[in-house]
């Protein structure tokens, strides 16, 4: 299957864990995953006012983008960006008024956009058009007793037009997990947001944020957390000294992204996880279930 | 800029000195017989030139002395930045006075010059990558992707996709990327989020070849033998030479056994 792939601008900066790990775990499924030749920053962010259309100018010229790759199906693995193409791609559908003005703007575009392009996060394409069964079949280093906490935050579960998966309970993150032999732990924050962008404004919030996420899935056991946005990653992961200096007994909690944890079991070797990016060290963890 | 156009004799637009009155619609007295004639609108003022002419020749021949807005006339130094529309299209138009060529019904200005703040740095305080942007044109960051940068280059540059590169720190993206950028000022003059685009490449180029180009150990080499003196005596020997001898042993045929 050829996939084209949007990574986002943090997958080439902060990120680049998620982006190496997200190529070498989808390369070891047999895809054939191809970053767009041309692709700019997905617009951060969906403008709500319905004809605010500059602000949807970027994820557009990416659907257009997507559209001329001309691949079996169009991929993004980070949260934030899958939400905002996602939902411009919805905006355009459901709007022809909006459509008609934004192809009119981009008439010297190669490609008229139709809004008939299916914008999949890789948890979806993975569920629906790979199976997690296949997935276990390929697994070569099972995650036995790795005990996996599914952070979802906002993004990939709302609003519901845009979700990946039910919006209250989701748990395509907890399949996968337990198709890579890991122990998913059930705990009730998983869809809490973690304050994104507020740590520009007010780093407190995500302190206060921080702590109850990461102490709710340290208090329910589990080792680790895994999750699918480089903001979120941020969060709970750089800022958790913040959260330490409200909570001192709030344990050490790291951070995955789940392409890393998908790349541990289906053999590839340590260097695409790059641990050493890591601000919270998940080696001790790893060492601990024999993964490393 | 000072392009004086005064074929309609207002007082204060001065003739071009040395070259008579600027010739009006009516007029075209340099037009030799057979040649074809286009009217362009020059700031307003109809004018007549000849229809092969670039936008740069139809100012002048239109009698204007194009003071700023002109430098190397060979598309390569983007002094002459132009922006117009032609006849029954709402699109605006840009392009090099000097390789653009004029077309009947053409509406023309010239920019000779784009305002925008350069940032002051120092390269050797800077690092090749994300936060050297950041420090120094924090403004990329408010791109909104409408690719109307692109659109409006006349080297035709990707200019969006390079302002995306800098979103990212991707240094050398940006240098491949402009790296036929005359720095004409078009591109910052319709983006709607004021980025002040060839100024960004002008940094990433600069961050380039301080920190990321490929060095060259053979220059090294090759400087110390040439001031150890490695070659004074066979370059002493051919500056002693006649013009004669030093062309024929310039023509004399190569030594293949010498070339192996």
């Amino acid at each position: 299957m050829r996939i084209s792939y949007f990574p986002g601008c943090t997958l080439k900066n902060h990120a680049v864990n998620f982006d190496d790990s997200t190529i070498a775990a989808c390369t070891r499924l047999g895809l054939t995953v191809t970053e767009l030749d041309r692709w700019n920053c997905c617009g951060t962010v969906h403008g709500l006012a319905s004809d605010d259309l500059i602000h949807r100018m970027a994820p557009i010229t990416n659907l257009i983008r997507a559209k001329e790759a001309d691949a079996d199906a169009f991929m993004t693995g980070c949260a934030m960006c899958y939400s905002t193409l996602k939902r411009a791609n919805l905006h355009l559908r459901e709007n022809p008024e909006a459509l008609s003005v934004v192809n009119g703007f981009l008439s010297l575009e190669q490609t008229d956009y139709r809004g008939d392009l299916d914008v999949l996060h890789l948890l979806e394409l993975l569920r629906d058009r790979i199976g997690f069964a296949q997935l276990a079949a390929r697994v070569e280093r099972p995650l036995s007793g790795l005990r996996v906490a599914c952070y979802y935050g906002c993004l990939l579960v709302r609003p519901r037009a845009a979700a990946i998966d039910d919006s209250e309970n989701p748990k395509v993150m907890e399949d996968l997990m337990a198709a890579l032999g890991a122990t998913p732990v059930a705990f009730p924050l998983k869809t809490e947001c973690c304050g994104a962008y507020q740590v520009v404004a007010d780093p407190g919030i995500i302190a206060e944020r921080t702590r109850r996420i990461m102490g709710s899935a340290a208090s329910h056991g589990a080792d680790l957390v895994v999750m699918s946005c480089p903001l979120c990653a941020y969060n709970l992961d750089d800022r958790q000294a913040d959260a330490r200096r409200l909570d001192p007994d709030l344990a050490p909690l790291p951070v995955f992204y789940f392409t890393q944890l998908m790349a541990l079991a289906l053999g590839c070797g340590e260097d695409v996880l790059r641990l050493e990016r890591h601000r919270t060290d998940p080696r001790a963890t790893l060492t601990a279930r024999g993964l490393l | 800029m000072a392009i004086a156009c005064a074929s309609d004799g207002s007082a204060d637009l001065a003739p071009a000195s040395g070259q008579g009155a600027p010739r009006s619609v009516h007029e075209a007295p340099h037009a030799q017989p057979h040649e074809q004639m286009v009217t362009v609108y020059i700031m307003g003022q109809a004018c007549q030139v000849p229809a092969t002419a670039t936008i740069m020749g139809g100012i002048e021949y239109a009698g204007h002395q194009i003071i700023r807005g002109a430098g190397c006339r060979e598309g390569y130094c983007g002094a002459c930045a132009t922006i117009y529309r032609v006849a029954n299209d709402y699109r605006v138009r840009t392009g090099l006075a000097c390789t653009t060529l004029v077309e009947d019904g053409m509406t023309l200005t010239q920019i000779p010059s784009v305002p925008a703040g350069k940032a002051l740095y120092s390269i050797a305080d800077l690092k090749p990558d994300l936060s050297a942007i950041a420090q120094t044109y924090p403004v990329v960051f408010r791109c909104v992707g409408c690719n109307t940068c692109t659109r409006s280059c006349p080297q035709d540059i990707r200019v969006m996709d390079y302002v995306q590169a800098a979103k990212r720190g991707d240094i050398p993206a940006i240098l491949d990327l402009s790296y036929y950028c005359v720095a004409c000022g078009l591109c910052m003059l319709r983006c709607p989020a004021e980025i002040t685009q060839p100024l960004v490449a002008t940094l990433a180029k600069r961050l380039y070849g301080r920190y990321l180009s490929k060095k060259s150990p053979e220059l090294g080499e090759r400087i110390a033998a040439i001031e150890a003196g490695v070659f004074d005596e066979e370059y002493l020997g051919l500056m002693a030479m006649t013009p004669e001898a030093l062309s024929q042993r310039y023509y004399a045929p190569a030594d293949d056994d010498a070339e192996d």
